[in-house]
């Protein structure tokens, strides 16, 4: 099966020229598409780059293999993300980026559920995918699989109640193969997260709902491979990474804008943001 | 039809491995003798049915094949959405299972009751709805349901209800409605816990002389077309009934069916609830007296109609 490097330390300069490529790949679809969500993409990358090039047992040639650990992108809206990680870890052609939102294409601006193979679970509206991914751990439970279930949310996803309805059950059913990566970026769609619903202290609240809860840098992206592929971690608890992050994270002129919520990228900035990621 | 639901579901458990239990904090000690029997596939969800639709989505997914059960306004409206992205648009064999519907909790207030439930979940795509008309079709109902690849809605009434069947329909098939009673000038087409009720309007129509076939309409989706077109074609009156609004419900899924097949409406006449909260403490008979719903009552606006 494609364990890329879990057992080994994961490989700090080949991650972040990963995380640089996935970086340059989600501007350009932003760019070309037109497209709104760049900030969310971005702020992501490092956790995505992380979970696919060392933490996942994923086998690309073999999308449905029931033993594969699952990455469930709850916070949908960061779907060039995706497709640009399962793209690069050969799910499917990186040709298949450029119909992006194309007429009849299958790469909607949120991942769907037409058997786009890598797509655990079609995400979009908020709050869906950590009530799923339960879903899945507990089925690995009950069926002495060993496989992982990883859920990504961003921090103003955390303002919907299925979020804690689905933290309270995770605790109270043991599932310590399931692991939330919350992509705190400080911002949600209009205003910052902490001032539209009391968010903090976001740690202790996951804590506080049963789980094994850890504050990480999310731009470190060898740090954030090593902590996540220790799953389960022994603590007989689900685990949440609150991933401190930046908004737009890799492009000084995007970082902590929350503009780039809904602006794509012109063709001189696009150039600018390849020159800073060291892609030109 | 409640009892009915949990003896059946302990057989079916029995004998698939797939079936798992999802409730939502309700049916004290109902389904003891299915957590007996596979105590690892029986999951108290709480009160939270948006998680308890999603966790069923995800198990589904992951091979098994989840019950959701609890009263019926909070496993369908209240989590609505979950159904419709995380079951319906996924079209994961997910079986969601209510108790209560329409007027059968009427004494616990408007916030128990569920009149809008059918029109809810037949506007999603994928979805099957089926509303038993006895404990027999309940259990029929949830075999056929167990066995299909997608997603089916099962709306129960509550418990000890009239039986109609003497046995599990052998013919019970998802989409087929039964004829449960034979007649020659008017036909009662029942959804749901209505059937005992309408085949007492159909003898009180008797005793008036005119002769009413009754047909448990059991599927509200998909529509047995075969059987309305016999019925439109067959009998001088077609009459809906169901204890759900008129709009979106069965009657309002056979009117479009008329329209949009240019068919006239004038044999048909829909017994249902009215838009609106029914705002009064009391029983489920007295909800359906108030509401026009009891059998007298349907007797009376048929056999006027027939002869006006």
């Amino acid at each position: 099966m494609g364990k890329p490097m879990s057992n080994s330390e994961p490989n700090s300069a080949e991650l972040k020229k990963y995380a640089a490529k996935l970086r340059g790949q989600v501007i350009t679809l932003s760019h070309q598409a037109k497209t709104a969500h760049l900030g969310s993409s971005l702020s992501c990358a490092d956790i995505v780059a992380a979970a696919y090039w060392h933490v996942l047992n994923i086998d690309p040639s073999n999308p449905s293999d029931p033993d594969r650990d699952r990455f469930i992108l709850s916070k949908g809206h960061a779907a060039t993300t995706l497709y640009a990680i399962l793209a690069a870890r050969g799910f499917f052609p990186e040709e298949l980026l450029d119909t992006y939102t194309k007429d009849g294409g299958k790469l909607a601006e949120h991942p769907p559920a037409n058997g786009l193979p890598g797509v655990e679970a079609a995400t979009g509206s908020l709050g869906h995918g950590l009530p799923i991914g339960a879903g899945m751990a507990l089925s690995a439970k009950m069926r002495d699989q060993t496989y992982r279930v990883y859920c990504l949310l961003s921090d103003g996803e955390c303002n919907e109640g299925s979020v804690w309805e689905a933290a309270m059950f995770s605790a109270a059913q043991k599932l310590d193969n399931l692991c939330v990566i919350v992509d705190y970026n400080k911002w949600q769609a209009t205003a910052r997260s902490n001032e539209t619903l009391a968010l903090a202290p976001l740690r202790e609240k996951w804590q506080a709902f049963g789980w094994d809860a850890y504050e990480v840098d999310g731009h470190d992206v060898a740090d954030l491979a090593k902590r996540m592929a220790v799953m389960p971690n022994g603590s007989g608890k689900p685990v949440a990474f609150i991933a401190h992050t930046v908004k737009g994270k890799g492009v000084s002129f995007m970082e902590d804008d929350n503009n780039w919520h809904y602006r794509a990228p012109t063709a001189e900035e696009l150039h600018a943001a390849f020159v800073e990621l060291g892609l030109k | 039809m409640r009892n009915a639901f949990a003896d059946e579901l302990t057989k079916l458990g029995d004998a698939d491995d797939r079936v798992v239990m999802l409730s939502g904090d309700i049916g004290n000690r109902l389904f003891d003798k299915f957590k007996d029997a596979h105590p690892k596939r029986f999951f108290n969800c709480g009160v939270a049915e948006a998680n308890m639709i999603g966790v069923g989505a995800g198990m589904a997914m992951s091979g098994f094949r989840p019950v959701a059960y609890t009263i019926t306004p909070f496993v369908t409206t209240r989590c609505l959405e979950q159904i419709r992205v995380d079951v319906c648009y996924h079209n994961v064999p997910v079986t969601i299972v209510a108790v209560g519907a329409g007027l059968a909790y009427a004494g616990l207030g408007p916030t128990h009751h569920a009149c809008e439930d059918i029109s809810l979940l037949r506007s999603l795509p994928n979805m099957s709805v089926v509303c038993p008309g006895d404990a027999w079709e309940v259990r029929a109902a949830l075999r056929a349901a167990l066995k299909q690849d997608g997603p089916v809605y099962i709306r129960m009434g509550k418990k000890g209800e009239p039986v109609v069947h003497s046995e599990i329909p052998a013919d019970f098939q998802i989409g087929r409605a039964l004829t449960v009673r034979e007649g020659t000038d008017a036909v009662l087409l029942s959804t749901g816990n209505m059937l005992p009720e309408t085949l007492i309007a159909a003898d009180l129509l008797a005793e008036k002389g005119i002769s009413s076939a009754v047909i448990s309409f059991h599927t509200v989706k998909p529509l047995d077309e075969a059987c309305l077109k016999a019925a439109f074609a067959k009998y001088k009156l077609v009459a809906t009934v169901e204890e759900h609004s008129l709009i979106g419900g069965f009657g309002a899924a056979v009117a479009e069916w008329l329209a949009d097949n240019h068919m006239p409406t004038a044999k048909l006449e829909r017994f249902a609830t009215p838009d609106d909260f029914f705002r009064k403490s009391g029983e489920q008979e007295y909800a359906r007296e108030q509401l026009g719903l009891s059998a007298h009552q349907i007797a009376d606006r048929i056999s006027s109609k027939l002869t006006s």
